[in-house]
């Protein structure tokens, strides 16, 4: 899979000069995991009419909603995908990027954000945008924001070591 | 099994995540860090899973059904309001700070990775703060 991967890296960045602009990162995974993303968010419209945003799925599993269901088979999907992935590819498991408290604090602002504004990069970023939903545009670019500007502090401020 | 179809499109998202480097948050940050180590690669994920739906969306809404022939359940909220500014910001903080969004999150929680675990906790009881909005 290594290989395989990496052979079709290069010759796309060989083929395409503006994504050598990527240089040696990977472009292939990046670009198959979201077709991947994208197929499945196409499963679950056709077959249940639901749109695959996680922070929904997961919201309504715990806090109540209708579909419960179509949820709780969703996030048995990831989580099984998350098992095995430790034993498998543990490597695509980084590690935290700052203190434990920190990530907790990021938790509580996660789960707070994506309740109000009623999605996250998946319901707004993938769903919402290919609908084209002005809501999610707008979500989209303001997350993006306040995210790049919270990494750029924290990188200016010299990181948390 | 009814089931079967949702607990697919769970794998394959998560498979998806794993594959594309969304699960690692280091590579969260890069792609977050515009004017430093910048590494816009994480955007192909972006790019690639809203085309592929794009279209799959098109099909599906003309049909107005699903496969089974049931209806979708489709948001209808069309304004933008305070609520999805607010909410969007601060979710842009967290998603920095941790370098994990719900799924990633989700996924790596069940990996058994330490801080995944308390990022999911956490992020849940922000859930219950905000409480539930309609929708």
């Amino acid at each position: 899979m290594g290989l395989t991967t990496g052979a079709l890296n290069s010759v796309i960045v060989d083929v395409c000069p503006p994504i050598r602009y990527l240089g040696r990162m990977s472009v292939v995974t990046p670009l198959i995991g979201g077709f991947l993303i994208g197929l499945s968010a196409s499963i679950a419209l056709a077959f249940d009419g639901r749109i695959a945003g996680i922070s929904g799925v997961l919201g309504r599993l715990v806090f109540g909603g209708d579909g419960r269901g179509f949820r709780l088979a969703f996030v048995a999907g990831l989580v099984a995908v998350g098992v095995i992935a430790a034993e498998i590819a543990p490597s695509a498991l980084g590690a935290r990027i700052a203190p434990l408290p920190v990530i907790a604090v990021a938790g509580v602002l996660v789960g707070w954000g994506t309740r109000a504004a009623n999605g996250c990069t998946s319901g707004h970023g993938v769903c919402g945008v290919a609908r084209l939903s002005p809501r999610s545009i707008v979500a989209v670019i303001t997350f993006m924001l306040t995210g790049a500007a919270t990494v750029a502090i924290v990188r200016l401020a010299g990181g948390w070591s | 099994m009814k089931r079967a179809p949702a607990f697919v499109a769970g794998a394959i998202f998560g498979l998806g995540l794993v594959l594309s480097g969304m699960t690692n948050p280091s590579r969260i940050a890069a792609f977050l860090d515009v004017g430093g180590a910048w590494d816009p690669s994480l955007a192909l994920v972006m790019i690639g899973a809203i085309g592929v739906f794009a279209i799959a969306y098109r099909v599906i809404a003309r049909r107005a059904r699903t496969l089974g022939g049931e209806a979708l359940h489709l948001p209808t909220t069309r304004y933008v309001d305070g609520s999805l500014l607010a909410g969007a910001a601060v979710f842009g903080v967290g998603w920095g700070l941790a370098g994990y969004c719900p799924g990633p999150a989700l996924v790596s929680a069940a990996a058994g990775a330490l801080p995944a675990i308390v990022f999911v906790a956490a992020m849940i009881a922000g859930m219950a703060i905000a409480g539930k909005r309609p929708g």
